[in-house]
């Protein structure tokens, strides 16, 4: 039983459409051992996770568990395994009491007893150090209230592999050494804990062993205790990889927008911008790096004027007539009647960007409709817009009068950059412009980018590649939990200084 | 006459309870089925035509007819009718996942097509002189009441001179009250309207309650068309009689916010307010109409009034008209 592993993946391997997720994932776990697994964002630890708790299945491979080869189809199938997975969003009722929650799905006998059951809620919140009430509903809870109800659940159904997906992104400093100090406890009980997480602090703090994917790959296992955070990193982001991007010198740099300590929250009152400062300058290429969800997507939204923002300013530095202009809590078309020409390729390119079900020409339409002086529509420009950028841009269609939506991702992206390029920008910001792109898909963008840049555009590139970035870029903004953790020079920056910035955490800085 | 008001109303009411739990049952799941009146159309000239056979088959003879026959022809009839007519929308919106209001409303239109075509059927085959079909020898049966009712005065005609329907009526929004509220069932069901994804991964079989949830909802509020025809109409049927209460049961929904035991007061509200205008003296036609609008007015103050306030418990169940897929990335 000692060197018995209590869950075991050999070969796992896991596609979506063309996209590969998993490939050749070997991983093992011990009872009583907390195994962390690292990895940058989209380097496949959800989707690993997610085989193992039934949510998908894998396309090769096999998993083990205490030695005997398992089939996991359903997350019924690894309740039975005895695996519960805490996912990094809740999957709770909210107008559900705790109880009601924990018991859902529960096929137990004899009568429903929802009072036996909050009583041994409260007997396993005793045993391991939580607080919680029970009867409470789940929509009046605190974010770190609703994981504590989704580890009881798995708890309460017997689970002794448990899984958690990022599970302190959502806490603050004071709840996660709460959290840890339970998995702790857990781990002496002689539970088997896998926690996904980027935040190297917490690896090292918390786990017994590291394991690490890169892409999908594994990269490989190692013992927290024989391993550094410079060791970790380069596993996690790789040794450089040349694309061979070209890169011209920027010139004659002068500032055309500068963010002054924005601070921005979302619904739930959290901040998501915390005090950040930064500026761009006309002909270069800023990128932005970061892991997902620190608050790329309400910077942009900000600048762009669609988002509010608590505090700070968002300065426009015109070129025509030399004013500076405040754009902060603007909307987009104030900031349009001031004479910005700015130009926004969003991440959600069929939610925000372009219209699936209407046609190149008609999309086109959306950013000069306004132009037109008559009662109708004026569809002349627009379609020759369409005709040309379908031709410069080698967009694969059959026609100017293709519904956008029946194109393929590479190919919606280059009408969307193209129709945002063509209304001539003094500022260009692109979200992930090249996310799901092939590669000639892909040096077609960044020759675009290039190209505004050269024509003296301020280009504002949020990536996820750290290769492209260092590439591509000029300086490298780096953005952690909403706090600009660092700007770097894009020529001489390395891989590791990126890595590091992007995991830096308050908790990490605290200690 | 206060006690043949509410007497009344109570009668009014009935179509409008079943119409409403049944919604109730299959909106739990997270569906919004706008084809209830359709259904319950169905549901209606399912039972007419089971009697209509039974009635012919015992050569119209009331002395032939088994009571318990009559009753229960038309009910499986009714049942199979609403029944088909729930599973065409969860096969397309479950299954196909195809638009829930696109699907309900042509669901709507499709069962009175039905019924008036069945209805018509049956009138030129009976060719009666009026054109409506008359099926007396059942309704009585079905309208049977307690003996002893008309013994008790006030509280006899009020609270048991009703048809067998109406108290099945009553009792299955009180347990279908306390399934939804006091059972595993309940709570799993209630967890697939809310949260499919939730529902799933708890290892609860939501295609599965998604289809019983709309089928058993059909089944109850084709029950009300039974109801109407058998009880309120006397065994009459005439083509489009039913008239809105199919969308009133839709309105009752959101009345009783999601619960099966308010819409039991809500109905008999709705009936009075329905009636009101027969017993408020001096009502020229067109204030008649104005107050026939009642009941959607006080739907809209509902509405608005829960919706100022906001209380999560009285809203709709969550994911209500979404579909689910459970592999969407």
């Amino acid at each position: 039983m000692a060197n018995q592993a209590a869950i075991e993946l050999k070969n796992i391997t896991k596609t979506f459409g063309s996209v590969v997720a998993n490939k050749n994932v070997n991983l093992r776990a011990n009872r009583g051992e907390i195994l962390s697994i690292l990895g940058e964002n989209g380097s496949g630890k959800t989707t690993l996770m997610n085989m193992i708790s039934g949510i998908y299945f894998p396309d090769e491979g096999e998993i083990f568990i205490d030695g005997e080869p398992a089939v996991i189809a359903s997350p019924k199938d690894a309740f039975d395994y005895k695996i519960g997975m805490i996912h990094q969003h809740f999957k709770l009722v909210d107008v559900f009491s705790a109880a009601e929650n924990i018991i859902l799905g529960l096929e137990e006998q004899g009568r429903y007893n929802l009072k036996a059951a909050e009583e041994r809620i409260s007997a396993i919140c005793d045993q391991y150090g939580f607080e919680l009430d029970p009867k409470k509903k789940i929509y009046t809870m605190a974010v770190s209230e609703k994981q504590t109800v989704e580890i009881i659940k798995v708890l309460y159904r017997g689970a002794d592999i448990l899984i958690l997906d990022e599970p302190t992104a959502v806490l603050t400093p004071q709840e996660t050494q709460k959290l840890f100090a339970v998995l702790r406890r857990m781990r002496e009980d002689g539970k088997c804990i896998i926690i996904i997480t980027h935040k190297l602090h917490e690896v090292l703090s918390l786990s017994d062993k590291v394991a690490v994917l890169r892409k999908g790959e594994y990269v490989g296992t190692v013992e927290t205790a024989k391993t550094s955070e410079a060791e970790l990193t380069e596993m996690m982001v790789g040794k450089k990889i040349s694309l061979n991007i070209e890169r011209s010198e920027p010139k004659d740099a002068q500032v055309r927008l500068e963010v002054h300590h924005v601070d921005c929250s979302n619904r739930e009152g959290t901040l998501v911008l915390d005090d950040v400062s930064f500026h761009v300058n006309a002909g270069e290429i800023l990128g932005i790096a970061g892991i997902a969800g620190s608050g790329q997507r309400e910077l942009l939204e900000v600048i762009a004027g669609l988002q509010k923002s608590d505090s700070g300013a968002v300065l426009y530095h015109n070129p025509k007539t030399g004013n500076v202009d405040n754009l902060q809590n603007k909307t987009p078309l104030q900031i349009r009647e001031l004479g910005v020409r700015l130009s926004f390729v969003p991440e959600d390119r069929l939610g925000m960007g372009l219209v699936g079900n209407m046609d190149i020409t008609d999309n086109m339409m959306l950013r000069s409709y306004r132009r037109g002086k008559s009662a109708f529509l004026e569809r002349k420009g627009p379609k020759d817009l369409a005709e040309k950028i379908i031709e410069d841009l080698e967009v694969v269609t059959p026609g100017a009068t293709t519904p956008v939506r029946r194109l393929s991702g590479g190919n919606v992206q280059k009408v969307l950059v193209g129709r945002e390029i063509a209304a001539s920008p003094t500022v260009l910001m692109a979200a992930y412009p090249v996310r799901g792109l092939d590669i000639n898909s892909s040096y077609t963008i960044y020759n675009l980018l290039n190209q505004q840049k050269e024509k003296g555009v301020a280009v504002i590139f949020v990536g996820e590649d750290l290769d492209v970035l260092l590439e591509l870029c000029d300086r490298i903004l780096v953005i952690g939990s909403g706090k600009v953790t660092g700007i770097l020079d894009g020529r001489t920056a390395t891989k590791e200084q990126v890595g590091l910035l992007m995991t830096k955490t308050e908790g990490g800085e605290q200690k | 006459m206060i006690v043949e008001f509410i007497s009344r109303a109570i009668l009014l009411s009935i179509p409008l309870l079943y119409g409403a739990t049944g919604e109730i049952l299959t909106e739990k799941s997270g569906h919004l089925n706008l084809g209830i009146p359709g259904i319950m159309y169905g549901g209606a000239i399912g039972g007419v035509i089971g009697a209509f056979l039974y009635e012919n088959a015992c050569g119209n003879a009331a002395e032939n007819m088994n009571p318990i026959l009559t009753i229960l022809i038309p009910l499986l009839t009714s049942i199979l009718f609403s029944v088909l007519m729930g599973l065409i929308y969860s096969f397309m919106t479950v299954t196909l996942r195809a638009n829930q209001n696109v699907t309900g409303l042509a669901l709507t239109t499709f069962g009175i097509g039905l019924g008036n075509f069945f209805g018509g059927s049956l009138v030129k085959l009976v060719q009666s002189d009026l054109p409506s079909i008359a099926l007396t020898k059942t309704s009585k049966i079905f309208k049977a009441e307690l003996p002893f009712a008309k013994d008790l005065g006030w509280f006899g005609e009020i609270f048991l001179s009703h048809d067998f329907l109406a108290y099945a009526a009553i009792a299955i929004a009180l347990i279908a009250t306390f399934i939804l509220n006091r059972t595993r069932v309940g709570l799993n069901l209630r967890a697939v309207g809310e949260n499919p994804a939730t529902a799933d991964a708890a290892g609860i079989n939501v295609t599965a309650y998604k289809y019983i949830a709309t089928c058993i909802g059909s089944a109850v509020a084709g029950l009300g068309g039974l109801q109407y025809v058998m009880a309120y109409a006397d065994g009459v049927w005439s083509n489009n009689a039913f008239g809105d209460r199919g969308w009133m049961a839709i309105a009752l929904v959101i009345f009783a916010l999601w619960k099966p035991s308010m819409a039991i007061l809500g109905a008999f509200l709705f009936g009075a307010l329905c009636n009101a205008n027969n017993y408020v003296q001096g009502l020229g036609t067109e204030t008649q109409e104005l107050f026939k609008m009642l009941p959607y007015v006080v739907t809209l103050i509902v509405l608005i009034i829960t919706s100022l306030r906001k209380k999560r418990e009285h809203q709709p169940p969550e994911s209500l008209g979404l579909p689910y897929f459970r592999e969407e990335r």
